[in-house]
């Protein structure tokens, strides 16, 4: 009697999980499907080369949209993430060179400048009580005007030990930056998302105003999601120049990252309202997107193309999020 | 008759928002162990007591005492920590979360530092049994709850806080008759153990199950506290309404039934708030919606203005029946209707726009020339509105944002009356407006009714209801209680069948 009142409820706790993830499950089935297809038409097929190029290109992608969607996850956005990572990546080739020691500082540096970067939008935002658009807008330039400043032209070195064992092969096998990646989400994004903090990042986006009256600490749940945003942009942006081993202040780099971050953030299931998604679930968002670019590579389709597919595949995911507008009862809901 | 101190103490309270005073000078005290219901009109200032004392206002005067010791509630989080929590009527929870995050969303059982999800359901579990949820899984998403369990969800979140004073506000206004009773139970169970209770409500018949004393409220003020049996229901409702400054109000004229329908519902219904409702809305009447705030009036305007999705029953307009698809159908109708919102800011205006653009918004096709908008027409039109209604606006260029709340409400009556509506529903119009302006909109209302014009006017104010309507429908839980009209629409019958308790139901 107890061991079926268990497993009916170990059953039911399945059920509710399904639930709550299912625009990660999606995202993640959209994405086996199309880098199968990728791989099955691929020369090579999948070959740990194959594999780790891949990888280095979407891990990328992968950890901004993890940082846009944290703030967005407190129905706020963060238009300045694009602009952090190429800092960091014009910083980072300054300041991340000489002995394997040094290196290693310098990244430490990197991390806490981007830390901080995140730290002052969310400080604006929560005491400023300005709009996080506009505010991450503005400072999004200045963060650009520092990378110029740096780095006026393209250029630069990396530490190569640290660049090449961080952009090759684990045991010849396994793409590091892939690990780089499991080592975030393991050590950033698991435990944020079950501090009360984060939780409480959660309780803002869903009704900032319950979650008040309910004890939340709104200011400092923001604060932190905002100042993480800038940590884990700075991380796309070391791992970009231990790609690149260099640093350029692009600015079509910087907003077609921010740009595709959002995306990436919709299409793994995260609600633009803010209090429901996760940042796995853009890490497959992210990989959708850059497969799409693969998949026109082995297909022989012109790149040109790149961006209508994008535009398809995001306006799909839009339109799964839109279902909920079926069951409205007061026409006045569609409008808030 | 208390031999013990109280828990929470409040002193000359006073609050003023702006310009109005919502409490004056009120002292007031809650006893460990003691169920104190809390009574008052609507605008008594009941709900500012309850969020001063739950922490979510500041007082502007006066202090606030937990045993004895002065404290400074500024936030929720400090008053619950001191003991005081509050289930709202405007619920807290998160509807996107669990039910589970939502009972222990600010301190949920930690493992190594972080939330414990398992230990988290398992306090869950226990909490829901405690309000009799077992139905409720603790994985739920609040938001996929119906509302009588969201209510309990919200009570069983309160009783995790382990309170010493709980303050329950309209708690149990969308309950089942079964969980109402479980309520109680909960209430008796927590004041055996010592809790004190503050319970609001507007069902008599709860308070006289439940509680040990009442405070009776009335314009900001406390009237008297008094123990349970000490006063008649009748003396009680005579407290509540008290002697209040009258208005003037424009005359009535003589009531007549022959003056042709303008609008007639039949068998209104959608969901709990609308239940079965039908009526008949004459030219030249000024019909009054009544009740108690949140009784389905609000949605009973917004039903027949196309508003709402899936109501059933019909409505007839000048005779030919009306398709309730939205508003611009509602106005296009044969007698063509108005909505004048209740609140102003997000549902009657466009603040950055000027005083112009927002009265002409809706009537535009009515001035529209050969090539677009005509300016000559549109600005003599809106010339002759602010003469008329009399607003205060240094250019019909100002934005409405720069206007006062009273000239305010007067460009959205403007933008209306543009479009020379037959039938107008008001949903509470001269809510926080001052009583100059109050009296130019009666006066409005009874000149357009004298012109033809078909009026339904939900009023939480009941002298104005009484002042300006020939009948008023009392709404109670989404149903018509009563008609009052000529003799029997006083303040008295108008509480009395708004609390539900008036003379035909106690015959009964």
């Amino acid at each position: 009697m107890t061991t079926t009142g268990t497993r009916r409820s170990a059953l039911s706790n399945w059920r509710f999980w399904f639930a709550h993830n299912s625009g990660v499950l999606t995202a993640a089935a959209l994405f086996v499907a199309m880098f199968t297809l990728y791989i099955s038409n691929h020369s090579a097929g999948l070959t740990p080369a194959v594999a780790t190029t891949a990888a280095n290109k979407a891990v990328l992608l992968a950890l901004v949209a993890m940082a846009q969607t944290l703030p967005v996850l407190t129905r706020g956005l963060d238009l300045s993430v694009g602009m952090v990572f190429v800092m960091a990546n014009c910083i980072a080739s300054v300041i991340v060179v000489g002995t394997v020691g040094e290196g290693l500082l310098g990244i430490l540096a990197v991390l806490a400048i981007g830390a901080l970067a995140g730290f002052i939008n969310g400080a604006i935002v929560v005491w400023g009580r300005l709009q996080p658009i506009i505010t991450t807008l503005a400072t999004g330039a200045v963060y650009y005007g520092i990378s110029l400043f740096v780095r006026p032209g393209p250029g630069g070195d990396v530490q190569s030990d640290i660049a090449d064992f961080l952009t090759g092969q684990l045991f010849d096998t396994v793409p590091a930056a892939l690990v780089v990646l499991l080592f975030v989400v393991l050590v950033v994004w698991i435990p944020y998302r079950r501090s009360v903090l984060g939780r409480a990042a959660y309780a803002v986006g869903s009704n900032e105003q319950a979650a008040y009256m309910s004890g939340v600490p709104v200011q400092r749940a923001k604060l932190l999601a905002y100042t993480l945003a800038g940590l884990l942009a700075s991380v796309a942006g070391l791992m970009l120049t231990f790609n690149t081993y260099s640093g350029e202040a692009s600015a079509p780099i910087a907003g077609s990252y921010t740009l595709n971050s959002i995306a990436a953030v919709v299409i793994g299931g995260t609600s633009l309202f803010g209090g429901w998604g996760s940042a796995i679930g853009s890490i497959f968002g992210a990989f959708v997107l850059r497969t799409i670019e693969d998949l026109l590579f082995v297909f022989d389709l012109p790149p040109l193309w790149q961006p209508l597919f994008q535009g398809v595949v995001l306006l799909i995911a839009v339109s799964l999020g839109a279902l909920r507008i079926l069951r409205v009862r007061n026409r006045l809901e569609l409008f808030s | 008759m208390h031999d013990r101190k109280p828990y929470l103490e409040l002193k000359q309270i006073s609050k003023r928002y702006g310009g109005v005073a919502a409490l004056t000078g009120v002292d007031f005290s809650v006893y460990p162990g003691e169920i104190q219901a809390v009574l008052g009109e609507n605008g008594a200032g009941k709900s500012t007591l309850i969020k001063i004392a739950s922490g979510v206002t500041d007082p502007t005067e006066g202090e606030v005492l937990v045993e004895g010791k002065p404290v400074r509630f500024r936030s929720p989080t400090e008053a619950m920590r001191a003991g005081v929590v509050c289930v709202f009527q405007e619920l807290s929870l998160l509807p996107e979360m669990t039910v589970a995050d939502n009972l222990s969303i600010i301190d949920p059982p930690k493992w190594l530092g972080l939330i414990d999800a398992k230990g988290q359901r398992e306090r869950a579990r226990a909490l829901l049994k405690r309000v009799g949820c077992e139905d409720v899984h603790p994985l739920e998403l609040v938001r996929d709850l119906p509302l009588s369990r969201r209510q309990m969800v919200e009570i069983a979140k309160a009783l995790g806080r382990n309170p010493r004073i709980l303050i329950l506000d309209e708690a149990t206004s969308a309950l089942t008759a079964d969980d109402v009773e479980r309520v109680y139970g909960i209430i008796r169970d927590l004041k055996a153990s010592g809790v004190g209770i503050l319970y609001v409500s507007h069902r008599m018949r709860e308070i006289e199950a439940l509680a040990d004393t009442a405070t009776v409220f009335r314009n900001g003020r406390k009237i008297e506290t008094f123990t349970k049996g000490a006063r008649s229901v009748d003396a009680i409702i005579e407290m509540m309404i008290g002697r209040e400054v009258t208005h003037q109000y424009p005359e009535k004229p003589d009531p007549s039934t022959d003056k042709p329908v303008a609008l007639a519902a039949a068998n209104l219904a959608w969901g709990r708030e609308i239940q079965d409702i039908s009526f008949n809305l004459r030219k030249g009447e000024i019909v009054g919606l009544g009740g108690l705030d949140g009784q389905g009036q609000r949605e009973l305007l917004l039903a027949l203005f196309g508003v709402l999705r899936g109501v059933s029953g019909t409505v007839a307009v000048d005779g030919k029946p009306l398709l309730l698809d939205g508003p611009r159908r509602a106005m296009h109708a044969p007698l063509p209707m108005a909505l004048i919102p209740e609140d102003r800011k997000t549902e009657g205006l466009m603040l950055p726009m000027s005083v112009r653009d927002n009265m002409t918004l809706a009537a535009l096709p009515h001035l529209a020339g050969r090539f677009g908008v005509d300016r000559d027409k549109e600005n003599a039109a809106v010339q002759s509105m602010v003469d008329r209604l009399r607003v205060k606006t240094p250019d019909m260029l100002a934005p409405v944002s720069a206007l006062s709340g009273g000239n305010q409400q007067k460009v959205v009556l403007a933008k209306w009356l543009m479009t020379e509506p037959g039938i107008i529903l008001l949903n509470d119009p001269t809510r926080g407006i001052d009583v100059g302006t109050k009296q130019e909109i009666y006066r409005l209302m009874r000149e357009l009714a004298n012109q033809g014009a078909a009026i339904l006017f939900y009023s939480t104010d009941y002298a104005e209801l009484i002042g300006c309507c020939d009948r008023v429908l009392v709404i109670y839980g989404g149903r018509i209680r009563r008609e009052l009209a000529g003799e029997t629409l006083n303040e008295r019958s108008l509480l009395q069948s708004a609390l539900n308790v008036d003379a035909t139901e106690q015959a009964a």
